[in-house]
């Protein structure tokens, strides 16, 4: 592996920020130049949140953009659909298959796309999961975002330990006992 | 040692090493991180978040002129609100090493405008820094505090959203041993009135003359030759976008952004045949180095408006297509108030009357937006209570009783009081609410003085808005809970119709704080709904629409009950386990 360009999009609390200091973190560990942008919008909820983690050799600017991303994490089936410009032709997107309606959505202005993992399997290496229900039954229904990154790392196919160890740097100790239950799951999710 | 760095996080550790000793704040989203940081991690320096921007820069000022490092941090439309104290030390110069923080927001991720703080280093005569990774904000604050104390001048130093947000590898060194200088009295330079200020203006024209030469030889601009056809000159985060979209071309990467290199530039120019000048925002390089005579190619192929992007780059300046992959219209996502937000039932309230709300900067100008859209005016942070005003004053007594103003506790304290005083002053009848939520919530939950704790956690005096806003001449002061519907609805019925000011503290807090426990996740019963929607009006994007019924996002809601109190059939109710 040369270099790696994971995009990670969701909806503001539902822990992307996290995630891409664990993988940042990651990064570090394997001795890569790295870059991790994120951008915080107007509101702590409820807004898109994208986030950008890029490995390499040298890395210059923070941002992945049409055509670039290795491996998009997408936190939301309408975020996944949004940002699918950005996957490169031999990338892999790994999709949690929650819905969150957007406000135009629930004030009726606009309507939820309907089979959008359907469509986007038809052109992309899609990996889906109910990640939101894989958390619940870990006991903690925040860790989903943990369960995308156990995904994440049987993908990369980077030593497990290292994201382990990252996550037990970045995860409070009162949280680490589900999150790793968490990791453990994603990543034996998809053989 | 190595370590990812936030491009704030590494300002903070580049005045630790630097040994500065007292900072100052107030909270602008892409800058609040710097201090934070600072605050959390280095105990050597004093950290304060103050009441606005140019009180923390008067600060700053303060602890340079009593001899020690300080540094101060703001977002860019902060600095307008600190430029007053800026233009003036510009003049005094400093003591110990001063260095000025403004973070940008090109795109307007967070902000109400784009602007280039550039231009405030050539108006206020001030050098400026701009570094393009987390690395460079390191050595480059270290840098200014040097500079600062060599030239006897401030030093700004220029963040954007992306450098400021971005977190890149950060060598780690020691802390410098600082000694803290000697106060000395010296009104000629430090009292500016007029005869004293028309020297100390001889002093700095002197100063930008030797700038402009340290410019030339500072190892702050770099020259990388590349190609001999094309030659960029370029900044900050521009940079990294140029070295990703023209790997090959000859790079003159500018650390000082003002002075510019003059000698340095004309240099560079003669040794390529084309020559590119990429900046994000304002033309600011290109209309000095055109002045000098020097043809370059600029916003003539590049936008002056937004992000650039390495694609941007390519596509205008090397004519390569962009990838155009066919986009399907997919429904945007704007940011919302979260679930149980405190501001919700006021918006309710202020809809259902349909006011003339005068708005302001905080979580609350989500309001504008579907479904509350109760928000008609913001502009700045204050000028809630000065627009209330100046409407009721365009268009009289009746339409003041339509109009509320409306602004957060942090807010109020920054620049909202000076606004009621004028209010009470000027004999106008407006009603102000002040969303006293406890906490800076927009930037992200920082402590202001009218929450009871400092930066640092500490316990301390807490301002107490009601009887702050009796001192300054307000006699009807009301505390009313948002979520307490009815009642909220009576008293602002009857404040918007009295003949006098009144101030509506709308007091809760907001839902995101630790201490904040609500009842648990509700859920509708299926059975006794009607289907009439009322409690979708509050705008809550826990409860969503299935088409055929209604239903409330167990994974969103936090239970704060407000839907419960609109529901006219008890539908809603606490959901089992
Ligand atoms: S207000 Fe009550 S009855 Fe009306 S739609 Fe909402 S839950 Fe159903
Ligand atoms: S669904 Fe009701 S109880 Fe739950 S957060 Fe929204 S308004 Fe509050």
């Amino acid at each position: 592996m040369e270099k790696l360009n994971i995009l990670i999009v969701g909806v503001g609390g539902q822990g992307t920020l996290l995630s891409s200091r664990i993988l940042g973190n990651v990064a570090l560990k394997l001795n890569f130049d790295v870059k991790v942008s994120e951008v915080h919008g107007m509101s702590q909820r409820g807004g898109s949140v994208v986030t950008y983690v890029k490995f390499g050799k040298k890395v210059y600017s923070p941002i992945i953009e049409k055509g670039e991303a290795d491996v998009i994490l997408a936190f939301e089936k309408l975020e996944a659909l949004r940002c699918i410009d950005c996957l490169g032709k031999d990338g892999k997107m790994i999709i949690n298959e929650q819905q969150i309606d957007p406000m135009p959505v629930i004030i009726g202005k606009a309507k939820y796309p309907e089979n959008i993992i359907e469509t986007l399997k038809e052109n992309n290496k899609i990996y889906s999961l109910d990640a939101l229900k894989i958390a619940r039954e870990c006991g903690n229904i925040k860790a989903v975002n943990i369960v995308l990154i156990g995904v994440l790392a049987k993908l990369t196919g980077i030593n497990k330990d290292i994201f382990v160890e990252a996550i037990r740097e970045v995860v409070p100790a009162k949280f680490l006992e589900v999150n790793l239950k968490a990791f453990e799951e994603g990543y034996n999710y998809h053989n | 040692m190595k370590k990812l760095m936030l491009g704030n996080e590494a300002v903070a550790r580049g005045a630790y090493e630097a040994g500065c000793t007292v900072a100052s704040a107030y909270p602008g989203t892409p800058s609040t991180e710097i201090t934070e940081a600072i605050a959390k991690q280095y105990d050597e320096i004093y950290s304060e978040w103050a009441p606005n921007e140019k009180v923390a820069m008067e600060v700053a000022i303060g602890a340079s002129f009593g001899g020690a490092r300080a540094i101060c941090a703001m977002k860019h439309v902060g600095l307008n609100v600190a430029a007053d104290p800026l233009f003036t030390v510009s003049y005094t110069g400093v003591n110990g090493g001063l260095v000025i923080m403004v973070a940008d927001d090109p795109g307007m991720h967070s902000s109400q405008n784009e602007q280039d703080s550039r231009n405030y280093a050539r108006a206020s005569k001030v050098p400026m820094l701009e570094p393009s990774d987390s690395q460079e904000c390191k050595e480059y604050v270290k840098k200014a505090f040097s500079i600062s104390e060599q030239f006897d001048t401030p030093v700004i130093v220029r963040l954007s959203t992306r450098v400021a947000h971005s977190q890149s590898v950060v060598e780690l060194n020691d802390k410098e041993d600082y000694k803290i200088k000697d106060y000395i009295k010296d009104a000629g330079k430090y009292v500016m009135m007029p005869a004293m200020a028309r020297k100390r203006h001889v002093v700095v024209e002197k100063r930008m003359a030797d700038l402009r030469e340290y410019s030339d030889s500072s190892e702050l601009n770099r020259v990388k030759m590349d190609s001999d056809d094309i030659g960029v000159i370029t900044s900050g985060i521009a940079y990294q976008y140029v070295k990703e979209a023209m790997p090959n071309a000859s790079v003159l990467k500018l650390g000082m952004v003002y002075p510019i290199p003059e000698k340095l530039i004309a240099d560079f120019a003669s040794k390529v045949k084309t020559l590119y000048v990429v900046e994000e925002l304002e033309p600011f390089f290109e209309e000095q180095i055109l002045k000098m005579g020097i043809k370059v190619i600029g916003k003539e192929k590049l936008p002056v408006i937004g992000e650039l992007s390495s694609q941007i780059i390519a596509e205008r300046l090397l004519g390569k297509a962009i990838i155009d992959a066919s986009k399907q219209s997919v429904p945007v996502r704007p940011p919302v108030m979260c679930p149980g937000c405190p501001h919700r039932g006021m918006f309710y309230v202020l809809k259902k009357l349909k006011l003339n709300v005068s708005g302001d900067i905080g979580c609350y100008t989500l309001g504008a937006l579907a479904p509350n859209e109760s928000i008609d005016t913001c502009v700045c942070m204050g000028a809630s209570i000065g627009v209330a005003h100046g409407m009721e004053k365009a268009r009289g007594t009746e339409f003041g009783k339509k109009t509320v103003a409306i602004l957060g506790d942090s807010t109020f304290i920054h620049s909202g009081i000076t606004g009621l005083i004028d209010i009470v002053y000027n004999k106008g009848n407006s009603t102000v609410i002040i969303l006293d939520n406890s906490i800076t919530g927009m930037t992200g939950h920082q402590q202001n003085p009218t929450t009871g704790f400092t930066i640092k956690g500490e316990p301390t005096k807490q301002v107490d808005l009601e009887l702050l806003c009796k001192a300054v001449g307000i006699d009807r002061v009301t505390v009313v809970d948002p979520f307490d519907i009815k009642e909220f609805e009576k008293v602002v019925k009857t404040e918007t119709q009295i003949d006098e000011p009144s101030v509506i503290i709308s007091q809760r807090p907001c839902a995101l704080l630790k201490n904040v426990k609500y009842e648990g996740v509700q859920k509708i019963n299926q059975d006794k709904c009607k289907r009439c929607r009322m409690c979708m009006k509050m705008g809550c994007p826990a409860i969503v629409d299935k088409g055929e019924h209604l239903e409330i996002d167990p994974a969103l809601c936090v239970g704060c009950m407000l839907c419960t109190k609109v529901c006219g059939f008890g539908a809603i109710e606490k959901a089992g386990e």
